[in-house]
């Protein structure tokens, strides 16, 4: 009877706040979000909403997840073919060229924050970020918000298993191959492994050993850019990844950020991921920060004596169109961006996940904290980034259809490491097939490439 | 007279039909005739491009490499996945149909898969031979198995077939159970006095006396194979490692819905379409005619 009457009281204590809730949501503008971050990402990038709901009164964000990036890719496009786009939608980086081909569809961010009267400066974003996100007249496109670049991650008290000195990550993949042998000698037996295979050992690997991942400056140039991951250096890198395989010193964990887990339960030594995952790492890895090391990429010394900069991965914030949409709702877009682009938003979201500090304020803002010296390896990511000037192939790259060619040259790599293919018959076999889906992209799109 | 009686009105047929043909307009003709369409076109991932291209698009699937592969690697599939549900099927059928103590919970049991969705199927087997935390995959392991189907496309390709199957054997089992009961004891009687095995019975009697359900089994199995096993291999591989279980259904799924490219997707579905077509045409024709008795 108690239970009874407790549940009765708790129904109608929820009703209440329900039809509370939903009055004052009813008064507010309707903004829909749709973002693609798992947990506990996707949890922080929801209170980034709930802030920005409390701290005025006119319009209310709605943040839903609506599956990981691909996903979310793949089900905004189907909602603005359906006349049902969200107002925001989150895209990982290699959306972008797809993105961009489509006009009409989007809103490019600073069209938006002009038509709202709202000054907006892009050049308040670091230069490698806002690069990757504009046109080539400088257009700002999309709204940079979480952008990560790929890093090395180890588990120290594995290192001190292994007799290894546990500050000091290996600098090339001749000492990663020998760290990883003696973790292996220790009775490891994950001592390498790598998330996102495509973007941290093609795309980041080119970049910081100066070499194209495709011509045309990685397709920024022009619709036109054929693969270049079949020179000797790629299928080198390759026979690397299938020989440690065969030896049992690497461990391919799956596609895309599969591998995350393998690093987070403590099983992996080593693996190559994005800066992002430092957040999952902190709250999973047993023994939690004093654990955890953060070290650059590795590179090959006998190709390149100082690599250069990695780029960023990540995704940005794309404003959609559709049919009906009013001016106030787009006021309330521009409203919610230009509060994600403040310096304590920008600096909080930096120090609580490990993506990077996307504006020079923000960044300063974290500087003159002593969070630096507090979390030793959270800075890691910015310097990686920074440390060079950027050359053509470290800009970043713009390829149509990047997500399906990123598959392919995942399947092609997968069949090397079963054995199915050489190392150099992989990379001949993705070229070509890569070559094929950006003809069939720029075909698409003849459109697009004519008016732009 | 009576007829008049019954249908004086000739709109009361139609009404009647209306919400069947509405369905089927709704959820088969116009998705199949806009398939047939999208076919004919490139268009960019957005919808603003149309091309008009002809037969294109079947010119490029049908000279793919990887598409001809798929098309092997689907009729292996569907071959091992029709083979291994009816074989234990009927395995299975001829034990239950013996007079034993308990038969009814047995039938039960088996049975019972077959309200399992195939995603949660596909899950159940994923936790059982998932490479780190799977028991069975601890026990391959210990037996000195290398087992990471993860990796190893004809490890993942034997897990698909399995949990495939698993789902069929409750379906194929009920028919050969039917099948099995309807043939007539005495036959069997006289056999056995002329001193015919249990072995030589069902080979001579009972297998041949089967093969009409047996028959109508192959054609619904093969269809199932073909094009109601996606969600097992999505929920399990997504069609992955390399491309080692990627059945033709799955290809139209991720061309179409993952890459965005429509114009080959829809011509990979109007294929499947007809391969459809075909095998319910066979089914048909010979179904009740060509299998002998």
């Amino acid at each position: 009877m108690i239970s009874r009457r407790h549940l009765l009281s708790a129904a109608a204590g929820l009703a209440l706040v329900a039809s509370a809730s939903a009055a004052s949501a009813q008064q507010r503008v309707q903004i829909d979000f749709w973002h693609g971050l798992t947990q506990p990402l996707g949890g922080m990038l929801e209170q980034i909403a709930a802030d920005f709901n409390a701290s005025q009164q006119r319009y209310q964000v709605n943040a839903t997840f609506r599956g990981a990036y691909p996903e979310t890719m793949v089900a905004a496009i189907a909602a603005y073919r359906a006349g049902n786009a969200p107002h925001i939608v989150q895209m990982f980086e290699v959306g972008t060229a797809t993105m961009m081909a489509a006009r009409g569809a989007i809103v490019p961010v600073q069209d938006l924050m002009a038509e709202a009267g709202m000054a907006f400066n892009p050049n308040d974003y670091i230069a490698s970020v806002r690069g990757y996100y504009s046109l080539p007249n400088g257009v700002l496109v999309s709204m940079p918000f979480n952008s990560s670049t790929s890093i090395l991650f180890w588990n120290k008290e594995h290192f001190r298993r292994a007799g290894l000195n546990p500050e000091q990550p290996p600098r090339t993949w001749a000492e990663t191959r020998e760290f990883a042998t003696k973790l292996k000698a220790a009775g490891l037996n994950c001592p390498l492994t790598t998330a996102w295979p495509t973007w941290t050992q093609f795309e980041q690997f080119s970049a910081i050993h100066d070499v194209p991942l495709a011509t045309k400056s990685n397709g920024l140039g022009g619709m036109d850019a054929q693969l270049r991951i079949n020179s000797p250096l790629h299928v080198r890198h390759v026979q690397t990844l299938v020989d440690m395989q065969k030896e049992g010193t690497f461990r391919y964990g799956g596609r895309d950020g599969a591998a995350d887990a393998l690093m987070a339960s403590g099983e992996c030594s080593m693996i190559h991921a994005s800066s992002g995952l430092r957040a999952r790492l902190l709250r999973e890895l047993p023994g939690g920060v004093a654990n955890l090391g953060a070290g650059f990429l590795p590179f090959y010394d006998d190709h390149i004596r100082e690599p250069k900069n990695s780029i960023i991965g990540g995704a940005s914030f794309w404003v959609m169109q559709k049919p009906g949409r009013t001016r106030e709702e787009f006021r309330g877009v521009a409203e919610f961006f230009r509060y994600i682009g403040r310096p304590e938003v920008v600096a909080k979201w930096h120090t609580d996940t490990g993506f990077l500090p996307i504006t020079q304020a923000g960044f300063e803002m974290v500087q003159r904290t002593n969070f630096y010296q507090q979390n030793p390896g959270a800075d890691v990511p910015a310097r990686q980034m920074l440390r060079t000037p950027t050359t053509e192939n470290s800009m970043g790259l713009r390829l149509g259809n990047m997500p399906e060619i990123r598959v392919v040259i995942q399947e092609e790599l997968e069949r090397a490491l079963q054995g199915q293919q050489t190392a150099k018959q992989a990379m001949d076999r993705a070229v070509e097939r890569g070559n094929t889906i950006l003809r069939n992209f720029e075909r698409a799109n003849r459109g697009a490439a004519t008016r732009g | 007279m009576h007829k008049r009686v019954i249908f004086n009105d000739k709109l009361l047929p139609y009404l009647l039909l209306a919400p069947q043909i509405a369905v089927t307009v709704v959820f088969f003709f116009l998705p199949a005739g806009q398939a047939v369409l999208y076919s004919l076109y490139i268009q960019d991932a957005f919808g603003h491009d149309w091309q008009f291209v002809w037969f294109e698009n079947f010119e490029v699937v049908l000279t793919d490499r990887d598409y001809l592969d798929t098309v092997w690697r689907t009729i292996l599939f569907s071959g091992a996945v029709t083979f291994v549900s009816m074989g234990s099927a009927l395995i299975l059928a001829v034990m239950a149909d013996k007079h034993i103590r308990g038969a009814t919970v047995y039938k039960t049991l088996i049975v019972w898969p077959y309200a399992v969705a195939p995603a949660v199927a596909a899950v159940l087997w994923y936790f059982i031979f998932h490479p780190s935390i799977g028991f069975a995959s601890k026990g391959l392991v210990a037996l000195g198995v290398n087992w990471d189907w993860k990796l190893d496309g004809g490890q993942a390709m034997a897990i698909v077939v399995l949990a495939a199957s698993w789902k069929q054997v409750s379906y194929n089992f009920l028919f050969f159970l039917a099948g099995l009961q309807s043939i007539p004891k005495s036959v069997l009687e006289a056999a056995s006095i002329d001193g015919a095995g249990s072995t030589r019975r069902f080979w001579t009697i009972v297998f041949p006396l089967l093969s009409p359900t047996t028959f109508f089994l192959l054609v619904v199995n093969v269809v199932y194979a073909f094009f109601d096993t996606f969600g097992t291999i999505h929920a399990l591989t997504q069609g992955g490692p390399g491309k080692a279980t990627e059945t033709l259904i799955y290809k139209v799924y991720s061309d179409g819905v993952q890459n965005l490219d429509l114009g080959s997707s829809s011509a990979q579905s109007v294929i499947l379409m007809l391969i459809v077509v075909a095998l319910t045409a066979i089914q048909f024709r010979y179904v009740e005619r060509k299998v002998h008795y």
